[in-house]
């Protein structure tokens, strides 16, 4: 937007605060009017499930566009901001940076966050999709591929997605108590999520030590024995799914040595030394070794075996239906849509990951949420989406999660978990110390 | 995906010379001991604090220098700026509010600032850092003339130019093949 359209939208929202503080005079709107009083009873409500960064564009895409708009968002956790709380490594805070957009977008007039409201248990998608006049479903992958190997399951296997939740300090991933007592770890995956996992296990912990990684992880990297890190990928060097910054660090990292296999690199004269083996050949079976402590990898056609302690298998994240109202690909693991418009069934969009599949960067999902919303407005736009009709939105939604004894936490609630965190980590010279627990985030968050 | 993409990229390097200067450098990073979570900030290329939070600056207008954008919808957009602020920083300070521009404020964790220039002023730019260079490949719509408007100090001899924002993702609905 040019500075004089900028202009123009602030002085719109102006007047609307005007019109609708006189509203409680006007009793032409009933029931709905007198609650957020900045918000006209007209406008349409767009409820958002997922708080994370796809849920967040959306949200500022929509608000931002039309004055007119009053947007709802719900999260599954009382706290907000998704992989970009529990995803991006704790060495790359500067990724982190979006949260600041997000908190504008969280504390702007027509916007409101729930947490700790669970879509599909605590309030179903039909029970939203009365309440409000679209619902835009960005909740992401829960999930992680399988490998569909034997011996996928055996102790010391471990998905990428709980390790990195581990360190990053997600709840429902705290006691993976994973063992670090090997010399050898196995990383399967060659994209951005593996060289996070290969670079905590590396890193000096003094660097660490500075971050916001989870305490008990960090304890826990102290103490490991992991010297030695693969990272195994099916194909060749020119399929690897990392981006350079990423492989440039990995290169970079203090106190280690890359490795990687010559006869991979055609054209490239020298012979590096680099611990990133990288196998063409075909699958892996991971077979156990004596007690099944130990695990042993075997590649099919041309095998070797590697002796290891540690698998964490990285090759993408899955989503999950959350409700069965809600159309589901179980094959591709998506909301089967068009240009975010949940087939079939009119009022219902998709956003982020949960439409596009668990690939790319967060300027990726920023973009796509981006698509999402101005599908969504243009469908406000040609009517086809109708929002004449009185909802009772967030309001509506309350008082469900009420008589079923839910209490959401609002933003401001958060900004008390916030704190409190920020104010542990200062103790230890860290940006913030999560916290690990659902029960105590609540605690602190109704204090 | 992401070697290919840096190999069809600027500077008419083939591909075999490209993975060597590549080998280069991994050679030369392994013997690397310098390097700390602060590189973040050490990335800001321009010397200016920045407050994202303060839009009061000192307005001499002697020491101003007047760049152009053209946004996204054509329309050209000319603002003043001081020598040694980013273009980003001008962005911001003006209030331009590019859709999704600057997601990561300038600490080179994106490609979101992704300005394309004419070929003149191109060439009078900074040199690119590896670390620019790393993030720009990712943008969509890359050109020759492309810069991270993050990495891109104003100076005197900038007076007067054009920066174009490109679209951020393909506008034509697509088949959507599920590429990122």
């Amino acid at each position: 937007m040019s500075t004089h359209k900028a202009a123009l939208c602030k002085v719109q929202i102006l007047k609307l605060f005007l019109t609708s503080a006189r509203c409680g005079r006007i009793t032409r709107f009933h029931g709905v009017c007198g609650l957020s009083t900045s918000t006209p009873a007209s406008s349409a409500k767009v409820c958002i499930v997922g708080g994370g960064p796809a849920g967040f564009y959306t949200a500022q895409h929509l608000v931002k566009t039309r004055t007119d708009v009053q947007v709802d968002i719900y999260e599954r956790l009382p706290v907000p901001f998704g992989l970009v709380r529990f995803g991006v490594a704790p060495d790359h805070p500067e990724v982190k940076n979006v949260i600041n957009t997000f908190t504008q977008t969280a504390q702007h007039a027509r916007c409101s966050f729930h947490g700790n409201v669970r879509v599909g248990k605590d309030v179903t998608v039909e029970e939203l999709q009365e309440a409000y006049h679209a619902v835009v479903l960005s909740y992401g992958a829960e999930g992680n591929r399988t490998m569909g190997v034997p011996g996928e399951d055996l102790a010391g296997v471990y998905s990428a997605k709980d390790f990195v939740g581990w360190y990053n300090g997600l709840p429902r991933n705290s006691e993976l108590r994973p063992d670090l007592s090997c010399e050898t770890a196995v990383i399967l995956g060659q994209g951005n999520v593996a060289l996070d996992v290969a670079r905590i296990l590396l890193s000096p912990v003094d660097i660490l030590k500075k971050t916001d990684i989870t305490q008990h992880a960090l304890d826990a990297l102290a103490e490991s024995s992991v010297r030695r890190v693969l990272i195994v990928g099916r194909r060749g060097p020119l399929q690897v799914a990392c981006t350079i910054k990423e492989l440039r660090e990995m290169v970079n990292l203090p106190g280690t040595r890359p490795e990687m296999e010559a006869s991979e690199f055609e054209g490239i004269a020298e012979t590096l030394k680099c611990e990133t083996r990288l196998f063409t050949g075909p699958g892996l079976s991971v077979s156990p070794q004596g007690d099944g402590e130990g695990v042993r990898a075997v590649a099919t056609g041309e095998v070797e075996d590697v002796e290891c302690g540690l698998v964490i298998s990285s090759i993408g994240y899955k989503s999950l239906l959350i409700d069965p109202a809600v159309p589901f690909d179980t094959r591709k693991a998506i909301i089967p849509n068009t240009m975010g418009r949940v087939q079939q069934t009119a009022g219902l969009y998709c956003s982020g990951w949960v439409k596009r599949g668990p690939t790319g960067v967060i300027a990726t999902t920023m973009n796509d949420s981006f698509d999402t919303a101005r599908t969504l407005l243009q469908d406000i736009g040609k009517g086809t989406l109708d929002v004449s009709t009185v909802k009772p939105g967030s309001q509506g939604v309350s008082a469900l999660l009420e008589k079923r004894g839910v209490k959401p936490v609002s933003f401001s609630d958060w900004e008390k978990i916030d704190s409190e965190e920020t104010r542990r980590g200062e103790i230890k010279g860290k940006p913030r110390e999560k916290m690990l627990d659902v029960g105590e985030m609540l605690q602190v968050a109704r204090a | 995906m992401a070697l290919m993409t840096s190999a069809r990229r600027l500077f008419h390097v083939s591909f075999r010379e490209k993975s060597l200067r590549r080998a280069e450098t991994l050679i030369s990073a392994t013997n690397t001991t310098l390097w700390n979570l602060s590189l973040a900030g050490q990335r800001m290329a321009c010397i200016r604090v920045r407050d994202f939070s303060t839009n009061t600056q000192p307005l001499r207008a002697d020491n101003k220098v007047t760049v152009h954008f053209i946004n996204r919808d054509g329309e050209k957009i000319s603002v003043k700026g001081s020598p040694g602020d980013s273009l980003l920083d001008v962005i911001i300070d003006q209030d331009l509010d590019f859709d999704g521009f600057g997601a990561c404020e300038g600490t080179l964790a994106c490609s979101t600032c992704h300005l394309i220039f004419e070929e003149d002023v191109y060439n009078k730019l900074g040199p690119i850092t590896d670390e620019e260079m790393d993030m720009l490949d990712l943008a969509y719509g890359l050109t020759d003339t492309s810069r991270l408007g993050c990495q891109i100090c104003l100076t005197r001899s900038l007076e007067g130019m054009t920066a174009r924002v490109p679209e951020s993702v393909a506008d034509i609905r697509q088949s959507g093949d599920g590429s990122s």
